[in-house]
Protein backbone atom coordinates (compact mmCIF):
# COMPACT_ATOMS: atom_id res chain seq x y z
CA UNK A 1 0.00 0.00 0.00
CA UNK A 2 1.01 3.66 -1.00
CA UNK A 3 2.35 5.62 1.71
CA UNK A 4 0.64 8.91 2.95
CA UNK A 5 2.71 12.24 3.52
CA UNK A 6 2.60 13.79 6.72
CA UNK A 7 4.11 16.27 7.46
CA UNK A 8 5.75 17.06 10.82
CA UNK A 9 8.80 15.93 12.58
CA UNK A 10 9.80 11.99 13.12
CA UNK A 11 12.55 10.71 15.67
CA UNK A 12 15.48 9.73 13.55
CA UNK A 13 15.40 6.43 15.01
CA UNK A 14 11.65 5.43 13.62
CA UNK A 15 12.96 5.50 9.90
CA UNK A 16 16.78 4.96 10.45
CA UNK A 17 17.27 2.89 12.95
CA UNK A 18 17.20 -0.91 11.83
CA UNK A 19 18.43 -3.34 14.18
CA UNK A 20 17.38 -6.68 12.69
CA UNK A 21 19.06 -5.00 9.22
CA UNK A 22 21.42 -6.98 8.12
CA UNK A 23 24.31 -5.52 5.85
CA UNK A 24 24.70 -6.53 1.95
CA UNK A 25 28.21 -7.59 0.63
CA UNK A 26 27.83 -4.39 -1.64
CA UNK A 27 26.50 -1.58 1.25
CA UNK A 28 29.36 0.85 2.38
CA UNK A 29 29.79 0.44 6.17
CA UNK A 30 30.81 2.87 8.54
CA UNK A 31 31.49 2.63 11.60
CA UNK A 32 31.32 6.02 13.83
CA UNK A 33 32.55 6.80 17.43
CA UNK A 34 29.49 9.15 18.86
CA UNK A 35 29.49 11.36 21.92
CA UNK A 36 25.84 12.71 22.35
CA UNK A 37 25.05 15.48 24.54
CA UNK A 38 22.97 14.36 27.67
CA UNK A 39 20.40 12.87 27.67
CA UNK A 40 19.49 11.90 23.74
CA UNK A 41 18.96 8.15 23.71
CA UNK A 42 21.63 6.09 21.71
CA UNK A 43 19.27 4.70 18.89
CA UNK A 44 17.86 8.32 18.35
CA UNK A 45 21.31 10.03 18.10
CA UNK A 46 22.91 6.76 16.06
CA UNK A 47 19.84 7.00 13.69
CA UNK A 48 20.16 10.91 13.13
CA UNK A 49 23.69 10.10 11.86
CA UNK A 50 22.51 7.63 9.76
CA UNK A 51 20.03 10.11 8.27
CA UNK A 52 22.31 13.22 8.05
CA UNK A 53 25.14 11.26 6.56
CA UNK A 54 22.56 9.78 3.64
CA UNK A 55 18.95 10.51 2.38
CA UNK A 56 17.35 12.48 5.92
CA UNK A 57 16.84 15.96 7.04
CA UNK A 58 14.99 16.97 10.38
CA UNK A 59 11.29 17.32 8.80
CA UNK A 60 9.03 15.25 6.41
CA UNK A 61 9.32 16.46 3.43
CA UNK A 62 6.57 15.55 0.57
CA UNK A 63 9.12 14.74 -2.27
CA UNK A 64 10.87 11.98 0.09
CA UNK A 65 7.38 9.74 -1.04
CA UNK A 66 8.37 10.81 -4.86
CA UNK A 67 11.27 8.23 -4.31
CA UNK A 68 11.79 4.21 -2.76
CA UNK A 69 13.79 5.68 0.39
CA UNK A 70 13.87 2.35 1.75
CA UNK A 71 16.35 1.57 -1.13
CA UNK A 72 18.55 4.94 -0.91
CA UNK A 73 18.41 5.39 2.61
CA UNK A 74 21.83 4.97 5.41
CA UNK A 75 20.72 2.87 8.44
CA UNK A 76 21.93 2.76 11.71
CA UNK A 77 22.09 -1.41 12.10
CA UNK A 78 24.49 -1.84 15.72
CA UNK A 79 25.44 0.03 18.58
CA UNK A 80 28.64 -0.98 20.67
CA UNK A 81 29.81 0.18 24.08
CA UNK A 82 33.12 1.70 23.36
CA UNK A 83 35.66 -0.27 25.80
CA UNK A 84 37.06 1.66 28.78
CA UNK A 85 34.84 4.88 28.22
CA UNK A 86 31.29 5.92 29.03
CA UNK A 87 30.68 8.99 27.30
CA UNK A 88 30.54 7.59 23.99
CA UNK A 89 29.44 4.83 21.80
CA UNK A 90 30.12 3.09 18.50
CA UNK A 91 27.75 3.15 15.41
CA UNK A 92 27.32 1.28 12.95
CA UNK A 93 25.92 2.24 9.69
CA UNK A 94 25.25 0.69 5.92
CA UNK A 95 24.89 2.42 2.99
CA UNK A 96 23.42 1.26 -0.30
CA UNK A 97 26.09 1.28 -3.35
CA UNK A 98 23.67 3.40 -5.07
CA UNK A 99 23.95 6.86 -2.81
CA UNK A 100 27.47 7.31 -4.51
CA UNK A 101 29.13 8.33 -7.81
CA UNK A 102 31.47 5.42 -8.90
CA UNK A 103 35.04 5.95 -8.78
CA UNK A 104 34.44 9.05 -6.51
CA UNK A 105 35.97 9.34 -3.17
CA UNK A 106 34.95 13.10 -2.64
CA UNK A 107 31.40 12.21 -2.86
CA UNK A 108 31.65 9.32 -0.35
CA UNK A 109 33.11 11.64 1.84
CA UNK A 110 31.14 14.45 1.11
CA UNK A 111 28.36 12.15 2.77
CA UNK A 112 29.87 10.47 5.28
CA UNK A 113 31.53 13.03 7.09
CA UNK A 114 29.70 16.15 5.82
CA UNK A 115 26.75 18.25 7.66
CA UNK A 116 26.51 15.60 10.20
CA UNK A 117 29.69 16.31 12.14
CA UNK A 118 27.95 19.58 12.80
CA UNK A 119 24.94 18.27 14.14
CA UNK A 120 24.30 19.60 17.03
CA UNK A 121 22.62 16.47 18.86
CA UNK A 122 26.36 15.61 19.48
CA UNK A 123 29.12 16.60 20.99
CA UNK A 124 31.49 15.08 18.94
CA UNK A 125 31.86 12.45 16.73
CA UNK A 126 34.66 10.23 14.63
CA UNK A 127 34.68 8.38 11.45
CA UNK A 128 36.81 5.03 12.47
CA UNK A 129 36.63 3.19 10.05
CA UNK A 130 34.56 2.57 6.67
CA UNK A 131 34.60 -0.43 4.66
CA UNK A 132 34.40 -0.46 0.96
CA UNK A 133 32.76 -3.14 -0.87
CA UNK A 134 34.76 -5.01 -3.87
CA UNK A 135 32.10 -3.64 -5.77
CA UNK A 136 32.67 -0.32 -5.23
CA UNK A 137 36.71 -0.80 -5.08
CA UNK A 138 36.95 -2.19 -8.61
CA UNK A 139 34.98 1.35 -9.66
CA UNK A 140 38.65 3.12 -8.30
CA UNK A 141 41.89 3.53 -10.07
CA UNK A 142 43.58 2.97 -7.21
CA UNK A 143 47.72 3.27 -7.16
CA UNK A 144 49.23 4.47 -9.91
CA UNK A 145 51.94 1.34 -10.30
CA UNK A 146 51.82 -0.28 -7.05
CA UNK A 147 54.67 -1.66 -4.93
CA UNK A 148 55.96 -4.51 -7.25
CA UNK A 149 55.97 -2.65 -10.55
CA UNK A 150 57.73 0.24 -8.39
CA UNK A 151 60.82 -2.46 -7.45
CA UNK A 152 60.83 -3.53 -10.72
CA UNK A 153 61.05 0.22 -12.64
CA UNK A 154 63.78 1.06 -9.38
CA UNK A 155 65.68 -2.50 -10.00
CA UNK A 156 65.53 -2.58 -5.49
CA UNK A 157 64.62 -5.76 -4.41
CA UNK A 158 64.39 -7.73 -0.93
CA UNK A 159 64.94 -4.17 2.07
CA UNK A 160 62.99 -1.43 2.79
CA UNK A 161 64.02 1.57 0.24
CA UNK A 162 65.62 4.53 1.60
CA UNK A 163 64.89 8.16 1.49
CA UNK A 164 65.70 11.55 3.03
CA UNK A 165 63.65 14.57 3.43
CA UNK A 166 65.85 17.39 2.16
CA UNK A 167 66.04 20.87 5.41
CA UNK A 168 65.84 23.74 5.86
CA UNK A 169 62.72 22.62 4.52
CA UNK A 170 62.76 26.48 3.36
CA UNK A 171 64.53 28.85 2.37
CA UNK A 172 67.59 27.03 0.10
CA UNK A 173 68.14 28.28 -3.64
CA UNK A 174 67.60 25.47 -6.04
CA UNK A 175 71.15 25.13 -6.98
CA UNK A 176 71.85 24.73 -3.08
CA UNK A 177 68.86 22.17 -2.82
CA UNK A 178 70.31 19.89 -5.88
CA UNK A 179 73.60 19.58 -3.89
CA UNK A 180 72.10 18.63 -0.79
CA UNK A 181 69.90 16.08 -3.03
CA UNK A 182 73.30 14.95 -4.97
CA UNK A 183 75.36 14.18 -1.34
CA UNK A 184 72.19 11.96 -0.39
CA UNK A 185 71.94 9.95 -3.67
CA UNK A 186 75.93 9.39 -3.84
CA UNK A 187 75.64 7.77 -0.24
CA UNK A 188 73.45 5.64 -0.90
CA UNK A 189 69.72 6.78 -0.29
CA UNK A 190 67.31 5.39 -3.39
CA UNK A 191 65.36 8.63 -2.99
CA UNK A 192 65.13 12.12 -1.61
CA UNK A 193 62.52 14.46 -1.16
CA UNK A 194 60.97 17.79 -1.36
CA UNK A 195 58.63 18.71 2.18
CA UNK A 196 55.42 18.93 1.69
CA UNK A 197 55.14 22.71 1.70
CA UNK A 198 57.78 23.07 -0.74
CA UNK A 199 55.77 24.35 -3.87
CA UNK A 200 57.04 26.94 -5.85
CA UNK A 201 58.07 30.03 -3.62
CA UNK A 202 60.36 33.11 -4.28
CA UNK A 203 63.39 31.57 -2.43
CA UNK A 204 63.04 28.44 -5.33
CA UNK A 205 60.44 28.36 -8.26
CA UNK A 206 59.37 24.97 -9.45
CA UNK A 207 61.07 24.78 -12.17
CA UNK A 208 64.57 25.55 -11.63
CA UNK A 209 64.35 22.73 -8.46
CA UNK A 210 62.92 20.60 -11.03
CA UNK A 211 66.32 21.09 -13.44
CA UNK A 212 68.93 21.40 -10.90
CA UNK A 213 67.00 17.97 -8.89
CA UNK A 214 67.50 15.97 -12.40
CA UNK A 215 70.96 16.59 -12.39
CA UNK A 216 71.70 15.93 -9.27
CA UNK A 217 69.89 12.56 -9.76
CA UNK A 218 71.19 11.37 -13.07
CA UNK A 219 75.30 12.02 -11.86
CA UNK A 220 74.23 10.32 -8.56
CA UNK A 221 73.04 7.45 -11.00
CA UNK A 222 76.03 6.86 -13.33
CA UNK A 223 78.24 7.08 -10.21
CA UNK A 224 76.70 4.43 -8.14
CA UNK A 225 74.90 2.69 -11.04
CA UNK A 226 71.83 2.60 -9.06
CA UNK A 227 68.21 3.67 -9.85
CA UNK A 228 67.43 6.83 -8.23
CA UNK A 229 64.59 9.32 -7.53
CA UNK A 230 63.58 12.55 -6.22
CA UNK A 231 60.43 13.38 -5.33
CA UNK A 232 59.40 16.33 -7.24
CA UNK A 233 56.06 17.65 -5.06
CA UNK A 234 53.50 19.03 -7.45
CA UNK A 235 51.23 20.31 -5.03
CA UNK A 236 49.91 23.72 -6.72
CA UNK A 237 47.61 26.31 -6.18
CA UNK A 238 45.05 25.06 -8.84
CA UNK A 239 44.56 21.35 -10.72
CA UNK A 240 45.96 22.82 -13.69
CA UNK A 241 49.05 24.57 -12.14
CA UNK A 242 50.06 20.62 -10.59
CA UNK A 243 49.56 18.93 -13.60
CA UNK A 244 51.42 21.46 -15.49
CA UNK A 245 54.44 20.56 -13.18
CA UNK A 246 54.04 16.87 -13.69
CA UNK A 247 54.38 17.15 -17.03
CA UNK A 248 57.64 18.98 -17.09
CA UNK A 249 58.59 16.63 -14.48
CA UNK A 250 57.77 13.47 -16.83
CA UNK A 251 59.93 15.58 -19.55
CA UNK A 252 62.78 15.74 -17.99
CA UNK A 253 62.83 11.87 -16.75
CA UNK A 254 62.07 12.09 -12.97
CA UNK A 255 60.78 8.65 -12.08
CA UNK A 256 58.27 9.78 -9.21
CA UNK A 257 56.40 12.71 -8.18
CA UNK A 258 54.54 14.01 -4.92
CA UNK A 259 51.16 15.20 -3.56
CA UNK A 260 49.85 16.40 -0.98
CA UNK A 261 46.49 14.81 -1.34
CA UNK A 262 44.74 16.42 2.03
CA UNK A 263 45.82 19.79 1.47
CA UNK A 264 45.51 19.23 -2.37
CA UNK A 265 42.20 18.00 -2.48
CA UNK A 266 40.82 14.58 -3.17
CA UNK A 267 40.04 15.65 -6.90
CA UNK A 268 42.96 16.74 -7.69
CA UNK A 269 44.66 13.83 -6.10
CA UNK A 270 42.72 11.39 -7.96
CA UNK A 271 43.17 13.40 -11.25
CA UNK A 272 46.98 13.57 -10.89
CA UNK A 273 46.96 9.50 -9.54
CA UNK A 274 45.20 8.42 -13.01
CA UNK A 275 47.96 10.79 -15.17
CA UNK A 276 51.05 9.10 -13.59
CA UNK A 277 49.56 5.84 -14.55
CA UNK A 278 48.81 6.67 -17.68
CA UNK A 279 52.66 8.35 -18.09
CA UNK A 280 54.32 5.76 -16.40
CA UNK A 281 55.34 7.95 -12.98
CA UNK A 282 55.41 6.74 -9.47
CA UNK A 283 53.22 8.97 -7.19
CA UNK A 284 54.88 9.99 -3.57
CA UNK A 285 51.85 11.16 -1.09
CA UNK A 286 52.16 13.05 1.89
CA UNK A 287 49.70 13.93 4.45
CA UNK A 288 49.77 16.83 5.68
CA UNK A 289 46.85 18.34 8.10
CA UNK A 290 46.14 14.35 8.85
CA UNK A 291 46.79 14.95 11.95
CA UNK A 292 44.06 18.35 12.24
CA UNK A 293 41.42 15.32 11.76
CA UNK A 294 42.78 12.50 13.03
CA UNK A 295 44.94 12.90 16.67
CA UNK A 296 41.53 13.93 18.59
CA UNK A 297 40.40 10.14 20.02
CA UNK A 298 36.52 11.30 19.89
CA UNK A 299 36.25 13.78 16.87
CA UNK A 300 37.12 13.60 13.08
CA UNK A 301 38.32 10.89 10.95
CA UNK A 302 40.86 7.85 12.34
CA UNK A 303 43.47 7.74 9.64
CA UNK A 304 43.01 4.45 8.80
CA UNK A 305 39.82 5.43 6.82
CA UNK A 306 42.04 8.27 5.25
CA UNK A 307 44.53 5.82 4.22
CA UNK A 308 41.47 4.04 2.69
CA UNK A 309 40.46 7.13 0.87
CA UNK A 310 44.34 7.29 -0.60
CA UNK A 311 44.28 4.25 -1.31
CA UNK A 312 41.16 4.41 -3.64
CA UNK A 313 42.35 8.22 -5.20
CA UNK A 314 45.54 6.52 -5.69
CA UNK A 315 49.18 6.78 -5.01
CA UNK A 316 52.13 4.65 -4.45
CA UNK A 317 53.83 5.56 -1.33
CA UNK A 318 51.74 7.34 1.95
CA UNK A 319 53.14 8.26 5.16
CA UNK A 320 52.20 6.26 7.71
CA UNK A 321 54.57 7.34 10.74
CA UNK A 322 56.96 5.30 12.14
CA UNK A 323 55.56 4.38 16.07
CA UNK A 324 59.77 5.05 17.00
CA UNK A 325 60.40 8.75 15.81
CA UNK A 326 59.04 12.16 16.92
CA UNK A 327 55.49 11.73 15.46
CA UNK A 328 52.09 10.30 17.28
CA UNK A 329 51.24 6.64 16.13
CA UNK A 330 50.23 3.82 18.57
CA UNK A 331 51.84 0.21 17.41
CA UNK A 332 49.00 -1.47 16.67
CA UNK A 333 46.65 0.56 15.28
CA UNK A 334 49.75 2.09 13.09
CA UNK A 335 50.32 -1.61 11.92
CA UNK A 336 46.54 -2.23 11.74
CA UNK A 337 46.66 0.91 8.79
CA UNK A 338 49.90 -0.46 7.17
CA UNK A 339 48.34 -3.44 6.16
CA UNK A 340 45.61 -1.53 4.98
CA UNK A 341 47.83 -0.10 2.47
CA UNK A 342 49.81 -3.20 1.57
CA UNK A 343 47.53 -6.32 1.87
CA UNK A 344 44.84 -7.60 -0.47
CA UNK A 345 42.45 -8.95 1.99
CA UNK A 346 42.42 -7.41 5.73
CA UNK A 347 40.28 -9.18 8.43
CA UNK A 348 38.39 -7.21 11.43
CA UNK A 349 40.75 -7.20 14.06
CA UNK A 350 39.63 -4.88 17.07
CA UNK A 351 43.28 -4.85 18.84
CA UNK A 352 44.20 -3.09 16.09
CA UNK A 353 41.33 -0.63 15.75
CA UNK A 354 40.40 -2.58 12.22
CA UNK A 355 36.15 -2.75 12.47
CA UNK A 356 35.84 -4.78 8.87
CA UNK A 357 36.86 -7.01 6.87
CA UNK A 358 38.22 -5.20 3.63
CA UNK A 359 38.53 -6.66 -0.12
CA UNK A 360 40.56 -4.77 -2.25
CA UNK A 361 40.66 -7.37 -5.23
CA UNK A 362 43.93 -7.06 -7.29
CA UNK A 363 43.87 -3.11 -6.47
CA UNK A 364 48.10 -2.61 -5.98
CA UNK A 365 49.59 -1.63 -2.81
CA UNK A 366 50.46 1.25 -1.51
CA UNK A 367 54.00 1.39 0.12
CA UNK A 368 53.85 2.92 3.94
CA UNK A 369 56.96 5.68 4.33
CA UNK A 370 58.40 5.83 7.91
CA UNK A 371 59.75 9.27 8.29
CA UNK A 372 59.64 11.75 11.17
CA UNK A 373 62.50 12.34 13.74
CA UNK A 374 64.08 8.88 13.20
CA UNK A 375 68.20 7.95 12.86
CA UNK A 376 70.03 5.36 12.84
CA UNK A 377 69.79 3.59 15.93
CA UNK A 378 66.13 2.90 14.83
CA UNK A 379 67.04 1.03 12.20
CA UNK A 380 66.62 -2.10 13.38
CA UNK A 381 62.74 -1.13 15.22
CA UNK A 382 61.67 0.11 11.97
CA UNK A 383 63.02 -2.75 9.90
CA UNK A 384 61.27 -5.40 12.10
CA UNK A 385 57.73 -3.42 11.95
CA UNK A 386 57.62 -2.29 8.48
CA UNK A 387 59.79 -5.26 6.55
CA UNK A 388 60.65 -4.82 3.17
CA UNK A 389 58.05 -3.23 1.24
CA UNK A 390 58.38 0.54 3.03
CA UNK A 391 60.15 3.87 2.54
CA UNK A 392 62.42 4.50 5.28
CA UNK A 393 62.86 8.07 5.62
CA UNK A 394 65.78 10.05 7.45
CA UNK A 395 65.73 13.72 6.82
CA UNK A 396 68.23 14.86 10.45
CA UNK A 397 69.39 11.67 10.66
CA UNK A 398 70.94 11.92 6.98
CA UNK A 399 71.67 15.42 6.72
CA UNK A 400 72.85 15.77 10.27
CA UNK A 401 75.54 13.65 10.12
CA UNK A 402 78.60 15.40 11.51
CA UNK A 403 80.79 14.58 7.77
CA UNK A 404 77.58 15.96 5.78
CA UNK A 405 74.96 13.66 4.07
CA UNK A 406 76.67 11.06 1.71
CA UNK A 407 78.56 10.34 4.54
CA UNK A 408 74.96 10.39 6.26
CA UNK A 409 72.74 8.77 3.75
CA UNK A 410 75.89 5.32 3.69
CA UNK A 411 75.44 5.21 7.34
CA UNK A 412 71.82 4.81 7.12
CA UNK A 413 72.05 2.18 3.70
CA UNK A 414 75.02 0.50 6.00
CA UNK A 415 72.72 0.17 8.48
CA UNK A 416 69.33 -0.90 6.67
CA UNK A 417 71.53 -3.76 4.86
CA UNK A 418 73.32 -5.02 8.04
CA UNK A 419 69.47 -5.35 9.60
CA UNK A 420 68.07 -7.45 6.38
CA UNK A 421 71.13 -9.69 6.26
CA UNK A 422 70.66 -9.98 10.26
CA UNK A 423 66.79 -10.71 10.13
CA UNK A 424 67.69 -13.56 7.28
CA UNK A 425 69.60 -15.20 9.29
CA UNK A 426 66.69 -15.19 11.66
CA UNK A 427 67.97 -12.88 14.28
CA UNK A 428 65.95 -11.08 16.55
CA UNK A 429 66.09 -6.72 15.58
CA UNK A 430 64.64 -5.65 18.07
CA UNK A 431 66.69 -7.71 21.10
CA UNK A 432 70.52 -7.42 19.01
CA UNK A 433 69.59 -4.61 16.95
CA UNK A 434 72.58 -2.67 19.08
CA UNK A 435 75.04 -6.07 18.73
CA UNK A 436 73.85 -6.12 14.81
CA UNK A 437 74.76 -2.21 14.34
CA UNK A 438 77.93 -2.32 16.28
CA UNK A 439 79.28 -4.77 14.16
CA UNK A 440 78.14 -3.16 10.98
CA UNK A 441 80.10 0.33 12.01
CA UNK A 442 83.40 -1.70 12.04
CA UNK A 443 83.40 -1.36 8.52
CA UNK A 444 82.13 1.60 8.31
CA UNK A 445 83.28 5.02 9.60
CA UNK A 446 80.01 6.50 8.84
CA UNK A 447 77.57 4.49 10.76
CA UNK A 448 80.44 4.82 13.24
CA UNK A 449 80.09 7.83 13.40
CA UNK A 450 76.35 8.61 13.26
CA UNK A 451 75.71 6.32 15.64
CA UNK A 452 77.73 8.08 18.32
CA UNK A 453 76.05 11.19 17.49
CA UNK A 454 72.33 10.24 17.70
CA UNK A 455 72.95 7.79 20.71
CA UNK A 456 71.25 9.76 23.50
CA UNK A 457 68.36 10.59 21.48
CA UNK A 458 64.92 9.36 21.85
CA UNK A 459 60.88 10.21 21.76
CA UNK A 460 59.78 8.60 24.46
CA UNK A 461 56.15 10.40 24.78
CA UNK A 462 52.87 8.89 25.49
CA UNK A 463 50.49 8.34 22.24
CA UNK A 464 47.34 10.68 22.84
CA UNK A 465 45.06 8.70 20.28
CA UNK A 466 45.06 4.71 21.60
CA UNK A 467 43.18 1.96 20.36
CA UNK A 468 39.74 1.94 22.32
CA UNK A 469 40.46 -0.68 25.33
CA UNK A 470 39.03 -1.87 28.60
CA UNK A 471 42.44 -0.72 30.69
CA UNK A 472 42.02 3.21 29.93
CA UNK B 1 85.99 14.71 9.77
CA UNK B 2 86.27 12.11 6.46
CA UNK B 3 85.68 12.81 2.79
CA UNK B 4 83.02 10.75 1.25
CA UNK B 5 85.32 8.44 -1.55
CA UNK B 6 83.05 8.17 -4.41
CA UNK B 7 83.20 8.96 -8.17
CA UNK B 8 82.47 8.72 -11.49
CA UNK B 9 86.42 8.64 -12.39
CA UNK B 10 86.84 5.51 -10.10
CA UNK B 11 84.71 2.22 -11.05
CA UNK B 12 84.85 0.93 -7.48
CA UNK B 13 82.17 3.85 -6.74
CA UNK B 14 79.90 1.35 -8.83
CA UNK B 15 77.17 -0.29 -6.07
CA UNK B 16 75.17 -3.18 -6.78
CA UNK B 17 71.92 -2.65 -4.64
CA UNK B 18 71.18 -4.82 -1.65
CA UNK B 19 74.18 -6.02 0.58
CA UNK B 20 76.72 -3.96 -1.88
CA UNK B 21 77.19 -1.79 1.25
CA UNK B 22 78.38 -3.79 3.25
CA UNK B 23 81.75 -6.27 3.00
CA UNK B 24 81.55 -8.95 0.85
CA UNK B 25 80.08 -11.54 2.33
CA UNK B 26 81.94 -15.37 2.69
CA UNK B 27 81.03 -18.49 1.77
CA UNK B 28 78.74 -19.43 5.32
CA UNK B 29 77.21 -15.91 5.01
CA UNK B 30 75.83 -16.69 1.50
CA UNK B 31 74.58 -20.16 2.35
CA UNK B 32 72.65 -17.99 5.37
CA UNK B 33 70.70 -16.14 2.21
CA UNK B 34 70.69 -18.71 0.04
CA UNK B 35 68.94 -20.78 2.92
CA UNK B 36 66.58 -17.37 3.57
CA UNK B 37 65.18 -17.72 0.02
CA UNK B 38 64.08 -21.37 -0.04
CA UNK B 39 62.81 -21.04 3.63
CA UNK B 40 60.36 -18.21 1.93
CA UNK B 41 59.52 -20.07 -0.59
CA UNK B 42 60.66 -18.60 -3.75
CA UNK B 43 62.39 -20.02 -6.86
CA UNK B 44 66.12 -19.39 -6.69
CA UNK B 45 67.23 -17.76 -10.23
CA UNK B 46 70.81 -17.12 -11.40
CA UNK B 47 71.23 -14.29 -13.73
CA UNK B 48 74.66 -12.72 -15.07
CA UNK B 49 75.84 -10.31 -17.60
CA UNK B 50 79.01 -8.05 -18.80
CA UNK B 51 79.79 -5.48 -16.49
CA UNK B 52 78.80 -2.57 -19.21
CA UNK B 53 75.21 -3.91 -19.52
CA UNK B 54 74.49 -4.02 -16.25
CA UNK B 55 72.57 -0.77 -15.77
CA UNK B 56 69.79 -3.13 -17.77
CA UNK B 57 66.24 -4.79 -15.92
CA UNK B 58 67.30 -7.45 -17.86
CA UNK B 59 70.60 -9.50 -17.66
CA UNK B 60 71.26 -13.31 -19.19
CA UNK B 61 69.30 -16.09 -17.30
CA UNK B 62 71.53 -18.91 -16.34
CA UNK B 63 69.51 -21.77 -17.38
CA UNK B 64 65.56 -21.77 -16.27
CA UNK B 65 64.58 -20.41 -12.64
CA UNK B 66 65.37 -23.30 -9.84
CA UNK B 67 61.81 -24.05 -9.39
CA UNK B 68 61.37 -25.48 -6.46
CA UNK B 69 64.60 -26.37 -5.58
CA UNK B 70 65.44 -26.75 -2.15
CA UNK B 71 68.62 -27.62 -1.95
CA UNK B 72 71.69 -25.00 -0.97
CA UNK B 73 74.56 -26.99 -2.51
CA UNK B 74 72.43 -27.29 -5.75
CA UNK B 75 72.16 -23.89 -5.91
CA UNK B 76 75.31 -22.65 -4.84
CA UNK B 77 76.55 -25.26 -7.47
CA UNK B 78 74.49 -23.41 -9.86
CA UNK B 79 76.08 -20.31 -9.25
CA UNK B 80 79.96 -21.70 -9.78
CA UNK B 81 78.87 -23.06 -12.61
CA UNK B 82 77.76 -20.04 -14.07
CA UNK B 83 80.57 -18.28 -13.35
CA UNK B 84 82.98 -20.80 -14.33
CA UNK B 85 81.36 -20.19 -17.74
CA UNK B 86 81.45 -16.36 -17.65
CA UNK B 87 84.03 -15.41 -15.50
CA UNK B 88 84.46 -11.89 -16.22
CA UNK B 89 80.38 -11.12 -15.59
CA UNK B 90 78.65 -10.12 -12.64
CA UNK B 91 76.60 -12.77 -11.19
CA UNK B 92 73.45 -12.72 -9.15
CA UNK B 93 70.84 -14.74 -7.30
CA UNK B 94 67.49 -13.79 -7.33
CA UNK B 95 64.45 -15.03 -5.40
CA UNK B 96 61.77 -15.03 -7.31
CA UNK B 97 57.81 -14.93 -5.81
CA UNK B 98 55.15 -15.57 -7.90
CA UNK B 99 52.80 -14.55 -5.77
CA UNK B 100 53.89 -10.89 -5.83
CA UNK B 101 55.11 -11.81 -9.39
CA UNK B 102 58.49 -9.88 -8.67
CA UNK B 103 61.28 -11.19 -7.33
CA UNK B 104 61.64 -11.28 -3.13
CA UNK B 105 65.40 -10.60 -2.95
CA UNK B 106 68.26 -10.42 -5.74
CA UNK B 107 71.59 -10.22 -4.64
CA UNK B 108 75.18 -9.96 -6.64
CA UNK B 109 77.41 -12.90 -5.78
CA UNK B 110 80.19 -12.27 -8.19
CA UNK B 111 81.63 -9.54 -9.35
CA UNK B 112 82.91 -8.55 -13.01
CA UNK B 113 85.56 -5.76 -13.50
CA UNK B 114 83.19 -2.51 -12.73
CA UNK B 115 83.34 0.02 -15.37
Amino acid sequence: MAKVYDAGVKDYRETYWMPDYTPKETDILACFKITPQDGVPREEVAAAVAAESSTGTWTTVWTDLLTDLDHYKGRCYAIEDVPGDDTCFYGFVAYPIDLFEEGSVVNVMTSLVGNVFGFKALRALRLEDIRFPIAYVMTCNGPPQGIQLERDILNKYGRPLLGCTIKPKLGLSAKNYGRACYEGLRGGLDFTKDDENVNSQPFMRWRARFDFVQEAIQKAEAETGERKGHYLNVTAPTSDEMMKRAEYAKEIGSPIIMHDYITGGWAANTQLAQWCQDNGMLLHIHRAMHAVLDRNPHHGIHFRVLTKILRLSGGDHLHSGTVVGKLEGDRDATLGWIDIMRDSYIKEDRSRGIFFDQDWGSMPGVIPVASGGIHVWHMPALVNIFGDDSVLQFGGGTLGHPWGNAAGAAANRVAVEACVEARNTGRELEKEGKDILTTAAKHSPELAIAMETWKEIKFEFDTVDKIDAAHK
Amino acid sequence: MQDYQSSLGNAESRKFETFSYLPTMNADQIREQVQYIIDKGWNPSVEHTEPQHAAGSYWYMWKLPMFGETEVDAILQEIENCHTAHPGNHVRLLGLDNFAQCAGTSMVIYRGKTV
